[in-house]
């Protein structure tokens, strides 16, 4: 099923204002309902290449698999087949990223956050690793839809830290998990129904440590009707106040309801994807 | 480094470098900070340092802990802080760490699940420390304990041009646009915020950006683009001057700078 209709997505990736290279990576197939993206890091130019290898992997992987299979149906634990999809890539690709920098003297000590979502069947499938982040617009409301996987947000969490005092913190960009740095990885995921006029953004920290979250917000509600022109600004936020790391932003906007073929037109729809 | 001044009556005692995790502070010689008065708990209380942050906690002490004049019983200190124990002042300092080498200590880098529970344990937090049971398993992994994912000490790449210091937009003059024809002809507008938008949602509309060179105005939806003195703009955003004329789904109005 070609989600292209339904979907409207546009991505900007800028190494900011100080950094000279782009360590964060983007990744969209509108069509298979696909997003990713990915904030690198390590010396040299370890960390492009520790995010450059999880989109691309993610990306092909998940492209063939998605074809394939049909993410919404259910799998023998109750769960849609999407989240053992993700879990299952997200595992190889850890494993390439791992193996590469323990391989390679160079990439020694790389790694990647990574968040992303596959579309299907009116709603989504989020994995997140890290403190890259997806934001949801619907109607007036604008939240963060996951938790960091970082130092800040478990002092958060246990009670160390309000939000306003994390602010203050010295500790920031530090990351609990991260893709290629151990053998195994554990991904975030869960599924969350979406709604026609819905808006996703998916950023790396460039965005939300540069630009205050009402802010976001406020940008993505004003200029919804432009996406392009939304992302484009975010990033000029970003980099208008200061632009210390690179800025990465994903939009994906819901124009209209998506469910799975089912039954006769299903199979067909599979059979088609099949002879492709 | 972050340290602690120790004075009474403005004369300054000691100066103490935060380097242990946990610094106890209190009348019995068992603590790093050993303040002998009567007025001070035997175990007064601690300082738990986290990195680059450091917590203030009272131990239960008799006669409390105030931190700028407020009594507290946990604080997350600040530079410039005031501790304050009976009679004795502890002023905290930690100097901003990102004058040190603030591209490099931007750098995302990944803190292993072990040393945050250590640190958790060190905090002597109830609440654990959210789920630390990663895959990255600790039995055939043991760092030391100060361990942080090797990040190689490449120095950043200087920018090529200085960013502009956060927050502080070099727009002295504050814009404001007043409309010219209409329905509301002769109200003006203020454009305080990074993005005001202009005209009928569905219809046409623009919006204009405060940035710190200027402000800037840019067509958002609507078949017909909105005008500039006349010039029809394109999708690129087009910078403003003063008394420009803006025309938009049929009102004229006018963009000034007010000092």
């Amino acid at each position: 099923m070609d989600l292209s209709q339904a979907l409207e997505t546009v991505s900007r990736s800028d190494p900011g204002m100080v950094r000279s290279h782009n360590e964060d990576a983007v990744y969209l197939n509108p069509a298979l309902g696909l997003a990713i993206l990915a904030d690198g890091m390590g010396g040299y130019n370890a960390g492009e290449v520790a995010s450059g290898m999880v989109t691309t992997l993610l990306g092909s992987e998940l492209g063939k698999a998605l074809t394939l299979q049909e993410p919404y149906l259910f799998d023998s634990n109750g769960q849609r087949r999407a989240n053992g999809l993700l879990e299952r890539e997200i595992e190889r690709a850890n494993h390439a990223v791992y193996q590469a920098a323990q391989s390679q003297p160079q990439y020694a000590g790389m790694g990647t956050t990574l968040v992303m979502a596959v579309f299907y069947d009116n709603s989504m499938t989020v994995a997140h690793i890290g403190d890259s982040r997806l934001y949801r617009l619907r109607g007036e409301e604008f939240i963060q839809i996951t938790r960091d996987h970082s130092l800040l947000q478990e002092q958060i969490e246990s009670g160390m830290l309000t939000v306003e005092e994390a602010r203050h913190s010295q500790n920031k960009n530090l990351v609990t998990r991260a893709v290629g740095v151990d053998p195994l990885v554990e991904p975030e995921i869960h599924d969350y129904a979406t709604q026609p006029g819905d808006i996703y953004l998916f950023c790396s920290d460039g965005l939300n440590d540069m630009v205050e979250d009402e802010e976001i917000g406020a940008t993505v509600q004003m200029l919804s009707a432009n996406l392009e022109l939304a992302a484009t600004q975010l990033v000029q936020l970003a980099n208008d106040n200061g632009g210390r790391d690179n800025v990465s932003v994903i939009l994906v906007r819901v124009r209209q309801s998506y469910p799975a073929p089912r039954g006769v037109i299903g199979w067909l729809a599979r059979l088609r994807a099949w002879f492709k | 480094m972050a340290k602690l001044i120790l004075s009474m009556d403005n004369l300054m005692l000691k100066e103490i470098s935060l380097t242990k995790e946990r610094t106890t502070i209190g009348r019995k010689p068992q603590n790093d900070i050993q303040i002998d008065n009567l007025a001070i708990s035997g175990e007064h209380a601690a300082i738990v340092t986290i990195l680059n942050d450091a917590f203030l906690e009272d131990l239960g002490s008799t006669n409390g802990t105030q931190v700028n004049g407020q009594p507290i019983k946990k604080h997350f200190l600040q530079n410039g802080d005031v501790i304050e124990l009976g009679k004795y002042r502890l002023k905290y300092v930690n100097e901003a760490q990102p004058q040190v080498s603030q591209a490099d200590f931007e750098r995302t880098m990944i803190i292993r699940p072990d040393m945050a529970q250590k640190l958790a344990d060190q905090s002597n937090e109830k609440a654990p420390m959210g789920d630390t049971q990663t895959g990255m398993s600790t039995n055939h992994f043991s760092p030391p304990p100060s361990h942080l994912a090797t990040e190689p000490a490449t120095p950043p790449a200087p920018s090529p041009q200085a960013p502009p210091s956060v927050l502080q937009p070099a727009v002295s003059l504050r814009g404001a646009i007043q409309v010219l024809t209409g329905v509301n002809a002769g109200k003006e507008l203020e454009l305080t915020k990074t993005l005001t938008s202009l005209g009928k949602p569905g219809v046409q509309v623009a919006v204009i950006t405060r940035r710190p060179h200027g402000y800037f105005i840019t067509h958002v939806e609507g078949a017909v683009f909105p005008s500039v003195n006349g010039k029809l703009l394109d999708a690129q955003a087009h910078p403003l001057g003063d008394h420009d004329i803006i025309e938009l789904a049929g009102t004229k109005m006018e963009f000034f700078l007010k000092s």
